[in-house]
């Protein structure tokens, strides 16, 4: 066509169309949507594995924020300019398995660089729940991580709790949350990150309730919500209350929750164990614990389930590039990098042995709060109310949970009303999303 | 009219070719993906393209039906009046004061032009910067002072938020033309009025405000159509459509249903409705600007 | 003359000062804040003069280790946007002369059809077709281009309907002087319309080119590389939404640093942007 580029490219010499010369690299492009310091670790990670071999080069894009990449990445299958690898976070886990005709299963991929694949190498809960049914693993766990408890030990010092004594239980953090408020010790006494994935997905796992039918979605994509059951409502309820006089404070839908702890607003905070590196930069005196549970729940506490991303292989490539790839997942899974990767990211290692060399190396010692999220998510078998949320339009499910969340804490409705227009319109939303 | 009775140069292919850059590009970006937008509006799609069926009006019908719709398209209104109506005020009001003054009125101008060279999502994020209740220091100022700043649960404050953020970057235009049709007003009139003994007041309201009708007119349809469709990177940065669906507009629930939620028949059922919706505005405004240079 | 009584210059004065204040401060916060420590920022209320930190945030930002946007520099991503902006800005300025000069001195068939064609586009953003717009680009090989960051977006009909108001009001006198002289259509183009036409194309300069630098949506989807993509892009990629911590006075270093540019242009350009903005859109 006559008009690409062509008054353009003469009205600017600088227009140049930039070529990569690579002929004989086979090149495998990695989507992505780490930013800051986890995408350092992204870019180094690729830099050390293409110079580690000199046949495949891996080339790292950052395409936005998880849903952004998400959607990009199915954009691009569209127009059958899918990248090799794209990063999928844990609510898209329920898309991307809709779209069989549309990926390459990581199982395969392994067995095709040659290496045999053993499953048995990987952390169970985690390999559980980016598997199929039939136990297939589908994506390869990237950064995985389980929301654990941190507090501001000062803060407990100042309001005449025990700082080495973590709440263990809801109501134990409602006490300690209260008498912060009421001593003094700080404007706010708990705040946390992610509402649904932690106090209503995870919620549900770690006191073994049911979040919704067939397994949490993980048995199949028809599932009815359950989280309008009692002990949710219960819990939902407690936080309205705490949240009238800023007891507990609302600070986003994701993470916007985590300066509130880190400048000292508030003494308590639930999060993901990736955002402990964030806590160590900020200098403060803190300690963790496990991620409380509910006492009047049987069998609690049971297991948490894993966030995060994991890494999905489009279809369509050739022999060659899924070749390429199953080199960098191998690359990937080496204890070494693992061991590292957990070390220095806070995210949970992907294999048994990084798990156990960081162990024998007495890094736990030195920092406790990183074996917390595994030992939550080892600790027991899990039950079919524990193995993950899997529904087909998870993000859409949470956006549902968000608003009615949002308008019960400013006290528009009740814990009540708030799940059971949850419980319906993300029904609703379900049905819509399975073509019903 | 006036366009017929114009001059031409007599020529049969040369104009053609001087369009043709325009139509091409025309057609491959906006004709050809549009109508890929509407066929999508009729279909019922799985996000990766792989099962597909026809539904006619299937996705309009749910669409008008749905409750959040109704409340985006409210919220849509709420906040393009109010946009406008600040963003106009405040121009008005700096433009006219601006009038008065003699001396350094170029300076003001330089200082009050320079928000329109920011992009609306840098806007959102200053903004967001200065009233975020977790590290802002207004946000902090406005506590201490006892008020319970929460734009995060607060739909009214929120909402406040995000238009103060909007009509932020629209004030600079606004006084530019506010000054420039002040400029524009005879000042023989207002002399005439002044020796009648009207007050500065009454001047303004009687005479000045009343010519300015047609610079706020245009200045109407221009702040709405920003607040329309300009504004999402500021919605996108401040509230992400929070909390609950307080501050989610048209524009944000297309991105927000095709791009997060992958429900893409829905998502392209509404943008056919925005594009009937824009289709009128320009209409709307292509009219009054047609009079403007036939009788202006 | 009226004679305003001096009180009412004082109020005048004290308005605008307050108006300024308002205008500027949130781009004044934003430089104090890009000479302070994450510490400070941190930790509100931050203090309303500049920090201690202007050089190490500004060399950390522009010069620092791998860089924080991919092993891309700032410098580069400036670049990009410049020519983003200059090319959007020069190709549709070029283009939509030509077409608003067919359609007001030619009379031809399908005159009027090709008029609503494009001015049917007037004002629909590409927010709201992107998708279908997406699968276009990847079609015609267009990802990763300085032609996909750009040719698109000069698919809008402002421009044409600016310069076709413009030339509307170019009397007819004139077309008939430079015919009686001779003058063919490329001369009457050259030799008047276009130095007529001075104010015009220098107040759309500077609109387009901060449409053009603006641009956010577009160049996300648009670009895969790093080193391809733009300033506000960039920006985005500095603010963790993930788990790592975002680094605030590095994010305010790079917030003025894509501000500066386009504030540059309008404050430098403002005579003939003034003029031409308000010439021609009314």
């Amino acid at each position: 066509m006559t008009f690409r580029g062509t008054s353009l490219s003469l009205a600017f010499g600088l227009i140049l169309a930039s070529s990569t010369s690579s002929f004989a690299l086979t090149e495998i492009s990695w989507w992505h949507a780490m930013t800051g310091a986890n995408n350092e670790v992204v870019e180094t990670l690729s830099k050390e594995f293409n110079e580690s071999q000199s046949e495949y080069k891996v080339v790292p894009v950052f395409k936005g924020t998880y849903p952004e990449t998400l959607n990009a990445g199915i954009a691009a299958f569209r127009a059958k300019q899918a990248p090799h690898i794209m990063q999928v976070f844990d609510a898209g886990t329920g898309v991307m398995m809709g779209a069989e005709g549309a990926i390459k299963p990581v199982a395969d991929i392994l067995s095709m660089g040659g290496a045999k694949f053993d499953k048995s190498l990987y952390l169970p809960g985690i390999v559980a729940y980016y598997s199929k049914p039939d136990g297939t693993m589908l994506s390869f766990p990237y950064n995985s991580s389980s929301p654990i408890l941190y507090y501001n030990k000062d803060i407990f010092k100042k309001a005449g709790l025990d700082e080495n004594n973590p709440p263990k239980t809801w109501p134990e953090v409602w006490e300690a949350a209260k008498k912060i408020k009421t001593s003094g010790a700080a404007k706010c006494g708990y705040t946390s990150t992610w509402l649904t994935w932690i106090h209503t997905e995870n919620f549900a796992a770690w006191n073994n309730l049911s979040y919704g039918t067939n397994e949490n979605g993980i048995a199949g994509t028809d599932v009815e919500l359950k989280i309008n059951a009692p002990l949710f409502v219960k819990h939902f309820q407690e936080l309205a209350d705490l949240a009238k006089d800023g007891t507990f404070r609302y600070g986003g839908r994701t993470s916007e929750a985590k300066p509130l702890f880190l400048s000292g607003e508030c003494g308590i905070f639930t999060e993901s164990s990736g955002g402990l590196g964030d806590v160590v930069k900020s200098g403060m005196n803190y300690g963790t614990g496990q991620l409380p549970y509910d006492p009047d729940a049987k069998g609690a506490p049971q297991n948490t389930t894993p966030g995060g991303a994991s890494l999905w292989v489009f279809g369509g490539k050739t022999d060659a590039e899924y070749k390429g790839v199953a080199a960098f997942f191998t690359f990937l899974s080496r204890t070494d990098i693992q061991a590292r990767l957990h070390q220095v990211s806070g995210y949970l290692p992907v294999t048994l042995a990084a798990y156990e060399e960081t162990k024998k190396s007495g890094f736990y010692d030195k920092n406790p709060a990183r074996e917390i999220p595994i030992k939550q998510m080892m600790g027991k078998a899990p039950t079919e109310n524990s193995k993950g949320v899997r529904l087909p339009n998870l993000p859409q499910v949470r956006d549902i949970e968000n608003e009615e969340f949002e308008n019960m804490l400013s006290g528009k409705q009740t814990a009540q009303q708030a799940l059971d227009n949850a419980v319906k319109r993300g029904n609703a939303a379900i049905k819509q999303a399975n073509g019903q | 009219m006036a366009s017929s009775t114009r001059v031409t140069f007599p020529n049969k292919f040369l104009p053609y070719l001087l369009l043709a850059p325009q139509l091409a590009i025309t057609i491959v970006f906006f004709y050809w993906p549009a109508s890929q937008a509407i066929r999508q509006s009729v279909l019922r799609e799985d996000p990766f393209g792989l099962s597909t069926q026809f539904v006619g009006l299937g996705n309009f019908k749910r669409i008008l039906s749905d409750p959040n719709y109704l409340n985006s398209l409210q919220v849509t209104v709420v906040f393009s009046i109010a946009t406008a109506v600040i963003a106009m005020g405040f121009a008005l009001m700096f433009a006219v004061m601006a009038d008065k003054v003699i001396r350094g009125k170029g300076i003001y101008r330089t200082l009050m032009i320079w928000p329109y060279a920011v992009a609306p999502a840098i806007a959102g994020m200053l903004w967001l910067f200065l009233f975020n209740p977790s590290m802002g220091t207004f946000a902090y100022m406005i506590r201490s002072a006892g008020y319970n700043w929460d734009p995060l649960l607060n739909s009214g404050q929120a909402m406040l938020l995000v238009v103060a953020a909007a009509a932020w970057k629209q004030i600079s235009y606004n006084f530019l033309f506010f000054v420039a049709g002040l400029q524009s007003i005879p000042k023989s009139l207002i002399e005439a009025a002044a020796i009648d003994g009207a007050g500065e007041t009454k001047r303004f309201w009687t005479i000045v405000f009343p010519l300015l009708a047609p610079t706020t007119f245009f200045l109407l349809v221009v702040n709405t159509v920003y607040a329309f469709f300009d504004t999402f990177g500021i919605i996108h940065a401040v509230t992400g459509g929070g909390p609950g669906k307080a501050t989610e507009t048209l524009v944000y629930k297309v991105y927000n249903d095709g791009f997060v939620n992958l429900i893409l028949g829905d998502s392209a059922a509404q943008s056919v409705i925005l594009m009937v919706i824009v289709i009128g505005l320009t209409a709307i405004q292509f009219r009054y600007v047609e009079r403007k240079v036939h009788y202006g | 003359m009226i004679q305003n009584n001096p009180i009412s210059r004082i109020v005048a004065h004290i308005v605008l000062i307050i108006g300024i204040l308002i205008v500027a401060f949130p781009i004044y916060y934003a430089f104090i804040a890009s000479t302070q420590s994450l510490q400070d920022i941190m930790r509100p209320p931050l203090s309303l003069l500049p920090g201690g930190h202007f050089w190490e945030n500004y060399t950390t930002a522009l010069f620092g280790g791998i860089g924080r946007i991919g092993g891309v520099g700032v410098g580069r991503l400036l670049i990009n946007t410049t020519i983003m902006a200059l090319a959007i800005a020069v190709g549709k300025i070029i283009i939509s002369i030509l077409s608003a000069y067919a359609i007001v001195f030619f009379r031809f068939p399908g005159r009027m059809i090709f008029f609503w064609l494009i001015f049917i586009t007037l004002m629909l953003p590409v927010e709201v077709r992107i998708l279908p717009t997406y699968k276009v680009m990847v079609d015609l090989g267009l990802i990763d281009t300085y032609t996909g960051l750009t040719v698109p977006l000069m698919a809008s009909a402002t421009a044409t309907l600016l310069f076709r108001q413009f030339f509307m009001t170019i009397p007819g006198e004139l077309v008939e002087a430079a015919r009686v002289d001779g003058a063919g259509p490329w001369r009457f183009f050259k030799d008047i319309l276009l130095p007529l036409s001075k104010t015009n194309i220098a107040a759309l300069f500077v609109i387009l080119f901060i449409y053009g630098w603006t641009q956010y949506l577009w160049p996300l989807l648009m670009t895969n590389r790093n080193d391809m993509t733009t300033i506000v892009i960039g920006l985005r990629k500095m603010i963790s939404f993930a788990d790592a911590d975002t680094e605030w006075h590095l994010v305010m270093v790079t917030c003025i640093l894509a501000i500066l540019p386009p504030v540059l242009v309008v404050v430098l350009m403002q005579r003939w942007f003034v003029r031409g903005l308000v010439e021609t859109e009314k």
